[in-house]
């Protein structure tokens, strides 16, 4: 059991890799061994991740060193820097890890039901196994290259997945964009990578910060790094790829393209907090943050009303949701060199934006997934041609209407706690951007609401009378995520002390994070 | 023969390749050059690998060889190399892709095969 602990960083990536390459395998034996198998092994990385979320919150930072006699072994005998490849898994680490393998979980067991009649099942579940230990990687992982590694294993997989139902156009088109929009971040990653390197011979993430001068060729590391993973997590004006491949991938994958966008977030914020730190400028550039974080919110509302695609609605709100984090987080990097502001609303800004990536992952992948009930029912996602859905879907019409208010922020849903959090603190920085928060919420509501009304309600439409509720499998996975929505809506400052604030203050203190490296460097 | 070749030189080239890659990427409606832009992307950065791991007057570090120079720290070198693997299996997708919609739309124009907008 200790040693089980103990390998938790590497096994939470290898178990799922393996199974990735032995299920094309096992499924010949049928589809119900394949389903176990699958389940088996999430259940497993699950527990896995659970126990060591408890290691991390007990103990702090957690390293793991490949290939070292010991895996705490960071630096090996007389170096001064290390060169083995190494995990580090720190407080905003494991919250992503909470947060991808929660989706996963979700995501697989929705799926069991949902690809029941569909071909080439094997590859669907490769490909997730893949998805989920590129994802998984890149928030471990405490090395840059690898971080590059992971981030193509993600996009990869994502892609694969976005475009799986290669008998539609369309889902063709949608893959294709996330994999061209994924190389070239990526390739700039690369790049940023290689001018880094050529500075301080190093690629550990806290060794760079350790040696980081911030030269002219760091600022333009940074600009290149900076501008893959806002192009990644689709902020505007960089997120023409989002609603197309959101749209097109199918039921249980949307939530974990969602999710692998929230992890390039989390790239992002490792890049300018961690490894940047203490030498940025942190006004300008959280203002920059602001700024991107503002124009998602409107740009990405203000295209969703006017949809009539169920799935392509939500994709834009989910750009418009990605707003609120970039800015609870920009408005908390504007103030970091300020310690008086910092403390007065500062790190509950960063807490609220935080706290929203959880939030918004959980009831995002609801509604993805109520969108999927109805298309995999009716077979239509135009909204227009819906109508008095909840008769014979009740449960589908539930989830929709807790998802629903949950993203307009209406308590005691966990939408509001966030949301909450970043209008308290925004309103003490900047009152325009507040307002402009506020704004964007109400619109959000009164677009879900409409969606509602046409999907939903009205009469019982001859062409839908035969409508049967989703299979059970579905509903489980729905049910997972509904009951995550309603218990941190009731209990935010449960989720908020014990998740949120150790997350917050590994991005604000990058001491922890270099000194579990290179401590023993004076 | 080496010593006569300008240490920048290859950082030049690399930065012809992306940006030339960079253009092509943008402003070209055929899927297959865009694709073709991509790869050269690839090749840009690699490129600019490799040129860092470049030490005038280093050897190759082979143990089994004995080299009498100063060995490279191969670090770029595989860098690279995992680099130009992962890049194999992108533009693979990427070309699979593009096949399947030319069988579903009949066109490689960006512009024609689009079904997604607004």
């Amino acid at each position: 059991m200790d040693s089980l602990i103990y390998h938790s960083p590497a096994l939470i990536v290898a178990l799922p890799l393996v199974a990735a390459f032995a299920i094309p395998l096992i499924s010949r034996a049928g589809y119900r061994v394949r389903s176990t198998f699958s389940l088996v092994i999430l259940g497993l990385v699950t527990f896995l991740v659970a126990v060591l979320a408890v290691d991390v919150h007990t103990v702090g930072i957690r390293v793991y060193t490949f290939g070292a006699t010991a895996a705490e072994l960071a630096l090996p005998g007389g170096y001064m820097v290390p060169v083995r490849i190494m995990f580090q898994v720190d407080g905003m680490s494991i919250f992503m890890g909470i947060i991808i393998t929660t989706v996963t979980l979700a995501a697989l067991i929705y799926s069991i039901h949902f690809m029941k009649d569909q071909t080439g099942q094997a590859r669907f579940y490769s490909l997730m196994m893949l998805l989920y230990a590129g994802m998984m990687g890149l928030a471990f992982t405490g090395d840059m290259f690898n971080l590059f590694v992971f981030l193509e294993i993600a996009s990869i997989a994502g892609a694969g997945l976005a475009a799986y139902r290669t008998n539609m156009a369309d889902a063709l088109e949608g893959g294709f964009k996330y994999i061209v929009v994924s190389a070239i971040s990526a390739l700039m990653v690369l790049f940023a990578i290689g001018i880094l390197y050529s500075q301080y011979n190093v690629l550990s993430i806290a060794a760079l910060a350790n040696y980081m001068q911030y030269t002219t060729l760091d600022m333009i590391a940074l600009g290149l790094l900076g501008g893959a993973f806002v192009m990644k997590l689709a902020g505007v004006p960089l997120h023409m790829w989002a609603p197309d491949t959101y749209t097109v991938a199918p039921a249980g994958t949307t939530p974990m393209i969602l999710a692998a966008s929230y992890t390039s977030m989390y790239a992002l914020y490792r890049i300018t907090f961690t490894l940047y730190g203490a030498h940025i400028d942190s006004t300008a550039i959280g203002w920059i943050v602001i700024v991107v974080g503002v124009l998602s919110m409107f740009v990405g509302v203000m295209m969703a009303v006017h949809q009539t695609d169920i799935k392509r609605m939500m994709a834009y709100h989910a750009i418009s949701q990605g707003g609120y984090m970039l800015l609870g987080v920009g408005v908390g990097l504007a103030v970091l060199a300020n310690p008086v502001a910092l403390a007065s609303y500062g790190r509950d800004a960063i807490n609220g934006g935080v706290f929203h990536i959880i939030n918004h992952v959980f009831y995002k992948a609801l509604l993805f997934m109520t969108a999927e009930a109805i298309f995999f029912r009716i077979g239509t996602r135009d909204t227009n041609k819906m109508g008095g859905l909840a008769r014979n879907m009740k449960w589908t019409a539930v989830f929709y209407i807790i998802g629903a208010l949950a993203i307009s922020g209406i308590p005691p849903l966990n939408g509001f706690a966030s949301k909450l959090l970043i209008y308290e603190t925004v309103l003490q920085f900047n009152p325009v951007l507040a307002v402009i928060a506020m704004f964007v919420s109400l619109v959000t509501l009164a677009s879900f609401a409409k969606v509602f009304y046409s999907a939903f309600t009205g009469p019982e439409m001859p062409a839908y009378r035969e409508v049967r509720e989703v299979p059970k499998s579905m509903i489980i996975g729905m049910a997972i995520l509904a009951a995550c929505v309603i218990f941190f809506g009731i209990f935010p400052g449960l989720i908020v002390d014990n998740l949120v604030a150790p997350a917050t203050e590994a991005l604000i203190n990058q001491a922890p994070y270099i000194n579990a490296v290179m401590g023993a460097v004076p | 023969m080496m010593e006569h070749v300008p240490l920048d030189f290859p950082f030049i080239a690399a930065a012809l390749l992306m940006g030339v890659s960079l253009y092509i990427i943008i402003f070209k409606k055929n899927l297959i050059k865009l694709i073709m832009g991509v790869a050269m992307l690839a090749a840009g950065v690699n490129l600019f690998l490799v040129a860092l791991g470049y030490r005038a007057g280093g050897g190759a570090p082979i143990y089994t060889g004995v080299p009498k120079e100063t060995m490279v720290m191969p670090v770029p070198q595989a860098l690279t190399l995992t680099s130009i693997v992962i890049n194999v299996a992108v533009l693979a997708l990427m070309l699979t892709m593009v096949i399947r919609i030319y069988r579903h739309t009949g066109s490689l124009d960006s512009e024609k095969s689009r079904k997604l907008k607004g």
